[in-house]
């Protein structure tokens, strides 16, 4: 969930009224939102480098506000009070409006070179923009905001914001070999090629985590204006010429991706924030981007959709009873201006550029349920007759484990992912016999496979007490995964039984007692006939020599018991005899 | 008949005392070990009030070996003293004597002897004086009768210094008589035995009393880890509302089921590889239904069902990837899937509890796998209010009746809505679980009927778990870390009971 962080005054000046921070608190829950943290930049400085450096920082109140993931409109301070004033019905929803100039069209011409990396571009002019500190600092804010939300990281789509007067159109999106590009970049003094950019920012903290996106590509993407002036090198970094500042009256933003529709969204979301700002109020300067294939389209769309949704199955689906006038009432007070039309149940919505959340009626209904208060609707239990069953393997582990336990057993829970030599090396396994599954993306080794027995987890248990008196008896009732190309993903689970026993002496004799006691409790007899079981002599690597037998139990091998190796002992840090038993417990179904 | 001849002759005489007696005079007096006289007062003590005894502690002076021999036989420096003849004695040969150095060099220094060096077989040794007085060896004999405190304190440490003296603490009990004082006590048994019972002889035996303050001895028996105890009482709750258990027995999933089927978009952060654990092996699902993937896809790109979609390129590769599962939701999906083709449709209700995969950074809270609880309800008509109405009953089964709802963002729930309790340890509302009403454009293309709901909500085992039994670090309760004394204590797990302890572990 983003975090956006707002000057408390400023926001309370916008709101056009102060709250205790219960009051807003609670205004927040009830929107939706959550009000995480009050702090300031002294706080968060020094609760990260120390007092020391929080010397002199700003003490200024923050709130930090956490925004569900789907309202881009609401990553800003701008978008946060529309958004709440609408809400309050304190102000009626802007009507953005896209203009066409009065002198030419701004152009952004894409070349075919980009189709291979980042084929989309769109554009857009903010005219006459006037910035404060605070505006200024909030634009290049809710940039960063969409960079790491929707944007994904910039590799979805990234923003370019330039001070228009300081370049001349029409512009050129292409791609060219990194060799072939060289600017000054933003906040450098001097020009760098973009294969040495790429060096200097593989050491920056904050962009070296876009550099991945381009690195390995032959030709890098670039927007340059009619003088060759450099723009911006998407995704990494503008160049510096046009730059914008607290004094840029005229921004042109264009937004580069390989997602169109993300793109265009990014785009409606950081204009309609802005243009606030505007001598003409919620006006946007319309941009021309020319596609390689020739054709032609202006930016932004600010695109208002739409919809139409009958009063009873928003009443239906939230559970309410409300009039359709009252439900468009409650649409309007989301942003979603609405009116009753037709036979008079019939609402027709609004949907504005800023809620490209809303992609389906389910959205309005939830919109509808938020302005009605969650905390009013009249609870209500559904009539759903059903007749509950319990899957049959959890059933007969739950019956299992209680046995366990009154045999004397105490249970383990172990993790069921580990690392190979657990499964393997430790165990006097190779990894191939193991048949495991091997996971591509681990963070350390203690997540490269999927348990394909749980006696390793069990013996680290024991590991981890070694402190505690002897015997120690474990057991642990769960389930491995073993590579299976009869089931659709390539593997399964089964579930296993695993019982340790840790003292001076081996025990076998107490581990085979659990064994008789478990087939005891499952109904199967001793012996080969009448489905019944027996244990025969057997091997392993994992057990000593002559101490090992195999479990055989309706007339199939269902697994192993003896007295560990050595080796095994020692390689899992303990230095008692052990005994084991592993079965798997799925033929007892 | 009294407990042993020491008890019995000290019963005797402290019948015939004054107020009392001292154990360690009445050991003197009988000729026996001091230790002797203790056990006979602690046995004494152990039958009740027949005598009260007091622990007293003195200090006095003893001889050691070393003192001892000085007493009999005079101080080192004055046996060589004596042992030299008034014709003197070659030196070498008074140094072959038992005192002979220790008691050279002090005779020395008293100017009692003195060494003729030119002697011509070598050094001599000459009287001084012609008699001494062993002022050493009076000292000593003053502490052997008991006079210690006649000598100085400067006299008692040099002696103590040439380790002659010791000084000793003595407990000793100061007995007297005590309410119930008697003479003829009798032996109490310990316990009833079989020939008791047989014989009878119970009815004429006392029986020593039993220390209820003290703890009994634990059986020896297993335990159930407390996890899966608090797992076994959430089975019990969805039972009891009457929820079907989903199968949820395979850990790896496609990715087409963990998030393309519930509508989660190809480029959502959650399918990042700093998110979710992929498979390398196998890295692909072998078999997915095509139908179904096709309407998914549709969509996913395009829209329908009402929907405008994502509208972007969806890819069967990405659909494909192996993964651990992330959610239980994804054993959801197969089971309303499965629900989907029966016809015609009947309402259902379902439950599982089991464990997902993060590829998470870990922390005391976070680890890279744990629990989900998921409850899902499909009917005709199923509204907000419902999902509000279930979650009531079943927080009401955990002991959580003070409820509130947020509205919240899921990428397949809409409405989607977080679940808040006030916790009364924290003084604050805490987000309890997470719920929601199913997207059409999950449950559509899956075939469910248009007018069906799905009603949903999920939440960790691991955090009740951890405020039910006060445990801070996730590590003590999971894994291999866990500490078993914790398992071996861990009460009942009863969750309508009582609440558990305070919390103080981020709520989040």
């Amino acid at each position: 969930m983003p975090t956006v962080s707002v000057k408390r005054d400023l926001l309370f000046q916008a709101l056009g009224r102060t709250y205790t921070d219960e009051e807003f608190d609670e205004l927040c829950f009830e929107f939706g939102l959550e009000l995480d943290e009050i702090t300031s930049e002294k706080e968060i400085i020094s609760k990260e480098q120390g007092n020391e450096k929080a010397e002199g920082a700003s003490d200024v109140i923050l709130y930090k506000i956490d925004v569900p993931a789907n309202r881009y409109d609401l990553l800003c301070l701008e978008g946060l009070v529309r958004g709440l004033q609408v809400f309050k019905e304190r102000i009626k929803a802007p009507v953005y409006k896209r203009v066409m100039p009065n002198g030419e069209i701004q152009k952004l011409i894409i070349t075919e070179e980009t189709a291979k990396i980042r084929p989309y571009a769109v554009a857009a002019v903010l005219r006459n923009i006037k910035f404060t500190k605070d505006r200024y600092d909030s634009f290049i804010e809710l940039q960063e905001k969409l960079h790491q939300n929707i944007c994904r990281k910039r590799a979805l789509v990234a923003i370019g914001t330039h001070d228009l007067d300081t370049l001349s159109g029409p512009f050129t999106y292409t791609a060219k070999r990194p060799s072939d590009i060289k600017f000054k970049p933003l906040n450098k003094t001097k020009e760098y090629t973009a294969c040495e950019l790429m060096n200097i920012y593989k050491t920056d903290n904050h962009l070296k985590h876009y550099l991945h996106i381009i690195e390995n590509k032959p030709l890098y993407p670039v927007i340059y204006d009619s003088n060759g002036v450099v723009l911006s090198m998407p995704p990494i970094i503008n160049g510096n010429h046009s730059k914008i500042t607290v004094n840029t009256r005229n921004v042109f933003i264009e937004c580069t991706g390989t997602d169109f529709t993300k793109a265009k969204i990014v785009l409606d979301i950081i204009v309609t924030m802005f243009s606030e700002y505007c001598e003409n109020q919620f006006t946007v300067e319309a941009a021309e981007v020319v596609f390689p294939n020739g054709k032609s389209s202006t930016f932004p769309e600010l695109a208002y959709r739409k919809e139409m949704v009958r009063a009873d199955l928003i009443n239906k689906k939230v559970g309410i009873r409300e009039t359709p006038e009252n439900i468009a009432k409650l649409l309007t007070r989301m942003y979603l201006k609405s009116e009753v039309i037709g036979d008079g149940n019939q609402i027709e919505i609004e949907i504005p550029p800023t809620r490209a959340d809303v992609i389906h009626a389910c959205d309005i209904v939830e919109d509808a349920a938020i302005a009605y208060g969650y905390n009013n609707i009249q609870m209500a239990l559904p009539k759903t007759y059903t007749i509950a069953n319990q899957f049959p393997l959890n059933k007969l582990t739950e019956l299992l484990r209680y046995d366990m336990a009154a045999a004397g057993f105490t249970e383990a829970l172990t993790f069921a992912l580990c690392s190979q030599e657990d499964i393997a090396d430790k165990l006097g396994l190779d990894i191939s016999a193991t048949n495991a599954v091997h996971i591509s993306n681990p963070k350390t080794a203690e997540f490269q496979v999927a348990r394909t027995t749980l006696l390793p987890g069990l013996l680290k248990t024991i590991a981890a007490n070694r402190k505690m008196p002897l015997p120690l008896k474990l057991f642990e009732i769960s389930d491995i995964v073993i590579k299976d190309s009869s089931r659709d993903v390539g593997a399964r689970n089964y579930r296993h039984l695993c019982a340790v026993y840790y003292n001076k002496n081996p025990g076998f004799e107490i581990i085979h007692g659990l064994l008789d006691r478990i087939m005891q409790l499952l109904d199967v007899p001793p012996g080969e006939k009448k489905r019944g079981y027996v244990i025969k002599a057997s091997e392993g690597p994992a057990f000593f020599p002559g101490r090992c037998a195999e479990v055989f139990a309706r007339g199939q091998s269902v697994g192993k018991l003896g007295v560990l190796h050595p080796d095994v002992i020692t390689k899992f840090e303990l230095n008692m005899p052990c005994s084991a038993l592993e079965i798997n417990i799925e033929p007892f179904l | 008949m009294a407990d042993g001849p020491v008890a019995e002759a000290l019963l005797r005489r402290l019948e015939a005392a004054d107020g009392g007696l001292d154990s360690a005079e009445l050991a003197a007096e009988l000729g026996v070990e001091h230790q002797a006289v203790v056990g006979a007062v602690k046995s004494l003590q152990a039958l009740g009030e027949i005598i009260e005894a007091e622990l007293r502690s003195t200090k006095h002076w003893e001889l050691t070996a070393e003192g001892q021999e000085i007493d009999r036989e005079g101080s080192h420096e004055a046996r060589v003293f004596h042992s030299v003849p008034p014709e003197g004695l070659a030196q070498s040969e008074l140094m072959r004597l038992p005192s002979g150095k220790v008691g050279f060099s002090k005779a020395m220094s008293n100017k009692w002897i003195r060494v003729d060096k030119t002697a011509a077989d070598g050094p001599r040794v000459f009287r001084v004086v012609d008699s001494v007085e062993d002022e050493v060896q009076r000292r000593l004999q003053l502490v052997r009768v008991g006079q210690a405190e006649k000598l100085g304190e400067k006299e008692r440490s040099e002696l103590k210094k040439r380790k002659l003296l010791t000084e000793v603490t003595l407990k000793t009990y100061w007995v007297s008589k005590g309410s119930a004082f008697s003479t003829s006590i009798s032996k109490q048994e310990a316990e009833l035995s079989p020939e008791m019972i047989s014989s009878g002889s119970w009815r004429d035996r006392p029986f020593k009393s039993y220390n209820f303050s003290a703890h009994g001895v634990l059986p020896d028996s297993g335990h159930l880890h407390p996890l899966l105890k608090v797992r076994t009482q959430f089975r019990q709750i969805f039972l009891e509302m009457g929820f079907t258990e989903m199968p949820t027995d395979n850990f790896i999933e496609s990715s087409f089921w963990n998030f393309d089927a519930l509508f989660q978009p190809q480029q959502h952060p959650a399918r990042d590889q700093h998110d979710t654990f992929f498979l390398k092996d196998p890295a692909e699902a072998l078999q997915l239904p095509m139908d179904y993937v096709h309407r998914v896809k549709r969509v996913h790109s395009h829209g329908g069902y009402g929907s405008q979609g994502y509208k972007y390129n969806w890819k069967l590769d990405e659909a494909r990837k192996n993964l651990l599962r992330t959610h239980t939701t994804a054993a959801s999906a197969r089971a309303l899937y499965r629900l989907a083709q029966k016809k015609p449709f009947t309402p259902a209700k379902y439950f599982s509890i089991d464990r997902v995969f993060r590829n998470e950074t870990l922390d005391a809270t976070h680890l890279a796998e744990f629990h989900q609880i998921e409850g899902v309800v499909a009917d005709h008509g199923l509204t907000l209010g419902h999902l509000m109405g279930v979650l009531r009953e079943f927080f009401t089964k955990l002991g959580i009746t003070q409820l509130r709802f947020k509205p919240a963002y899921n990428p397949y729930t809409e409405p989607s809505m977080e679940v808040f309790s006030y916790h009364q340890g924290l003084k604050k509302w805490v987000e309890v679980g997470n719920s929601g009403l199913f997207r059409p454009e999950m449950l559509l293309p899956m075939g469910l009927p248009e007018n069906v709901s799905v009603i949903a909500w999920g939440l960790s085992l691991e955090r009740p778990t951890m405020i039910k039994y006060n445990i801070n670090n996730i590590r003590e309760l999971v894994g291999h870390k866990v500490n078993l004394q914790m398992v071996y204590d861990s009460p009942l797990c009863r969750l309508d009971a009582e609440q558990g302890s305070p919390q103080t572990q981020e709520t989040t």
